[in-house]
């Protein structure tokens, strides 16, 4: 299999990973904005961590409102993580290895596009947003099925399995570490919301029911940071990510040494007594998560997409994947 | 209401299915019949079922002055063109004649020029060559065939002979087209297909992989083939991809290929460095190699040639068949078949007036109101002149450019393209098509039955290129 089309696979569902999550988490926390008090003071800024560049651009010298930085959560080109980017994105990715999938996969891909460049722009407006983000959700839970149930499990497989589970991984800690955060400011007017926080926090994961069915305690911060963390059966938690990304790699060729960096992050991750940290230490948790992600990335792209092989003489011009970010 | 065959008159034109109102040619009879069964509605029918066919596989091409619109869906009539075995037999047999010549042609301007040096052919118009590349000298390729692929264009005087009007020797295209018409006509006629013999066309993939494995270096192994694309933003793309998938060889752009320093060629893949011994290059020649041709080019691999000419790769068609691929040339093939074969032609050249002769010029010039003149290098059918659809302002500016420069310009008699009944608008009008048969050259060679049947589809239009308002047919040997 070609590096240059392993890489594009790897992208096309990485973004498609990021805007079904995305589309997910933007749901979850405009309902949560409605529970929690105004005077709290909270609202699109602090998920855009999670789903930008810190910065969002201001026009003149006031800060955006907050249905700008709504609109560049969910529109803005200028915004690589915004989820009408994550799709075009992730269809231009597809578009160049067409030949490599199932055609009902580029073809519902296409689609996805096709909805996000008319349709995604209502959700700004409360009304429908929840409809809508919902309808995004379903299209990439589509693509995933299809392309689980119909693309031969070779080599290609592998490499969507890699860059799904590790977006997923990454978003998840995303959003641990926003929660984390927002408590950690001590802001009196949240007192007492701590649980509807938590349960936010597992709804933006699709997670609150499962959480029920295995956790059967109250929400409680350290169960809640032990399942999203630690659980190895819940498809969104990072553990559980961390063991397929592992899986899926060690059906590769040359990934011996990716593996063993990959499991010795999970045992790590394993061994954190979550119950006993404070929320700066979980900050701190996360934070180090991230970083291991960002190592991990940058070991599959030195293994299969970009491995240090230039013969002396010629090294040729190397094509981009389109904006991997 | 039924269609009245009998009003269709091919007129002065030689018309391929029908010779006279009411009465089909042989290999026609039985398509003919089918059709008059038909009325207008179900006819209609079938060329909507074909077109939804073609969007639904995908079937495209693209334009390249389009703006935003990337991918088109393959214009096709659904009527096919018919072609009796007979005679097809006698045309397969000098298609290879052709080439062979061709081959020894290029070959022999890349080593003795014996052809030069016996004044068979001039050595002006050999400097003058833009084909012509120098890095080829000397060069001795597996079976010292340089040409592997080309694609002949075919038109039928109104006297019902066939002429060749060029030998497409760089990257022909449109094989690919022809393999879609016919699954996509077997779906809409399958009636037709089992009560007659129509040649299939379908093993052309496997014979291209055939011919593709001969030019490895390493023979007895299981050679590593692979098609080269300048990529998805090429209007032949669908066509790489397609003939890729069908030997179930990788697709690569330039980028996924390097040269180490064995001189091999290697392309990046995940278990490493892949070593790849056949290259079919969609690529132009000039770009194929920064290092040795144009410099600017990104779609190549630097070292590509050096490669090539260590006989560590195979590269199809050879770099330096462009040499032939040149309408000045094209007029000088019927020597070539005699020259190196020692034989009679046995296709005809359209009649050729070299501009670059003096005399040929002046009737040029003194006939452009009834002359088809075109440059020698180009392709698409751009930069051309029918003289008889021109106007006099157009024939005024274009007898500049031919004065300008005659060297680059052949003129030749308007052929009155044959037609083939084509449904527009609900009626069936005859539509002008030229024919291109693909021939692979590797240690035999391969003649596809039939070929691609290019159709223009504006009435009265000669330009059948797909990029100015053609469309296709299926094309049938029959018997």
């Amino acid at each position: 299999m070609l590096s240059k089309v392993a890489e594009r696979v790897y992208w096309m569902v990485r973004y498609l990973e990021r805007a079904e999550d995305g589309a997910r988490l933007i749901s979850v926390y405009g309902d949560l904005l409605l529970d929690l008090p105004r005077s709290a003071g909270l609202g699109w800024k602090d998920i855009t961590p999670v789903l930008g560049v810190p910065k969002v651009p201001v026009r003149g010298r006031r800060a955006p409102t907050d249905a700008a930085v709504l609109r560049f959560l969910l529109l803005d080109p200028r915004n690589p993580g915004s989820l009408r980017a994550s799709i075009a994105n992730a269809r231009e990715n597809a578009r160049t290895t067409r030949d490599l999938l199932p055609t009902e996969a580029w073809r519902a891909v296409n689609e996805l596009h096709l909805f996000a460049t008319k349709q995604l722009a209502r959700s700004v407006a409360q009304r429908h947003r929840n409809e809508l983000l919902g309808e995004l959700v379903h299209q990439v839970q589509q693509i995933t099925g299809l392309l689980t149930g119909t693309m031969s499990h070779g080599a290609a497989y592998q490499f969507l399995r890699i860059g799904r589970y590790l977006e997923r991984a990454e978003m998840t800690t995303r959003i641990v570490d926003v929660a984390a955060a927002l408590l950690m400011t001590g802001r009196k007017e949240l007192a007492g919301y701590e649980n509807t926080l938590w349960m936010a926090v597992l709804r933006s994961l699709s997670g609150y029911q499962m959480y029920r069915q295995h956790v059967r305690r109250r929400v409680h911060a350290a169960d809640v940071l032990h399942y999203l963390l630690q659980d190895r059966e819940f498809p969104r938690a990072v553990t559980y990510c961390m063991h397929e990304l592992e899986a899926a790699s060690g059906k590769l060729p040359k990934s011996a040494a990716l593996v063993r960096l990959a499991a010795r992050y999970r045992r790590d991750l394993g061994k954190a007594r979550l119950d006993r940290l404070d929320l700066a230490e979980v900050h701190q948790l996360v934070d180090q998560l991230q970083q291991r992600f960002g190592t991990l990335h940058k070991s599959i792209s030195a293994t299969w997409f970009h491995p240090d092989m230039a013969p002396r003489r010629s090294a040729g011009p190397q094509a981009k994947p389109a904006a991997s970010a | 209401m039924k269609i009245n065959w009998g009003a269709y008159d091919p007129g002065s034109h030689y018309d391929e299915l029908i010779a006279a109102p009411g009465q089909p040619r042989p290999g026609g009879t039985a398509l003919a019949t089918y059709l008059s069964s038909l009325t207008a509605k179900q006819l209609r029918a079938r060329q909507d079922a074909a077109e939804r066919a073609i969007v639904e596989m995908g079937i495209t091409f693209t334009v390249y002055s389009e703006g935003q619109n990337i991918d088109r869906a393959w214009p096709f009539d659904v009527i096919p063109r018919t072609l009796p075995a007979s005679e097809w037999r006698r045309t397969e047999a000098g298609l290879k004649q052709r080439l062979r010549a061709l081959n020894c042609f290029i070959d022999d301007v890349y080593h003795e020029q014996r052809i030069v040096k016996s004044r068979k052919f001039p050595r002006r118009i050999l400097d003058s060559s833009k084909g012509y590349l120098k890095a080829c000298a000397g060069v001795k390729p597996v079976h010292r065939v340089w040409a592997h692929i080309c694609g002949s264009d075919l038109v039928r005087g109104a006297d019902g002979t066939l002429y060749v009007l060029e030998d497409n020797l760089r990257v022909p295209s449109g094989v690919s087209y022809m393999l879609e018409n016919r699954i996509v006509t077997k779906r809409v006629f399958p009636e037709l297909f089992a009560n007659q013999t129509i040649r299939p066309v379908d093993d052309y993939p496997s014979a291209l992989f055939d011919m593709l494995t001969s030019l490895s270096p390493r023979p007895g192994d299981q050679p590593e083939v692979v098609v080269l694309t300048p990529g998805i933003y090429n209007s032949a793309y669908f066509e790489h991809a397609y003939l890729a998938q069908r030997m179930g060889v990788e697709l690569v752009e330039g980028s996924d290929l390097v040269v180490a320093d064995d001189n091999c060629v290697y392309m990046r893949s995940i278990e490493g460095l892949t070593r790849v011994d056949v290259i079919y290059t969609r690529v132009n020649a000039e770009f194929l190699d920064p290092e040795a041709l144009r410099p600017d080019s990104v779609l190549g691999v630097p070292g590509l040639l050096r490669s090539w000419r260590a006989a560590k790769v195979g590269l199809a068609n050879a770099p330096g068949t462009g040499v032939a691929d040149d309408k000045v040339v094209y007029a000088y093939v019927p020597e070539m078949i005699r020259f190196y074969l020692d034989e009679e032609p046995i296709l005809p050249n359209v009649p050729t007036y070299l501009c670059a002769d003096k005399d040929s010029l002046k009737y040029a010039l003194e006939h452009l109101d009834s002359l088809v003149v075109k440059p020698a290098n180009e392709s698409g059918g751009y930069g051309m002149l029918v003289g008889p659809h021109a106007s006099r302002r157009e024939r005024e500016e274009f007898a500049v450019k031919l004065k300008h420069d005659p060297r680059n310009y052949v003129a030749q008699p308007v052929i009155d393209l044959s037609t083939v009944p084509t449904l527009i608008e609900g009626a069936l009008e005859g539509r002008h098509v030229d024919l291109r048969p693909f021939i692979l050259q590797g240690r035999d060679l391969y003649v596809t039955p039939g070929g691609l049947t290019r159709v223009a589809l504006r009435r009265g239009s000669l330009v059948v290129n797909s990029s100015q308002g053609g469309g296709s047919k299926d094309t049938w040997v029959v018997g």
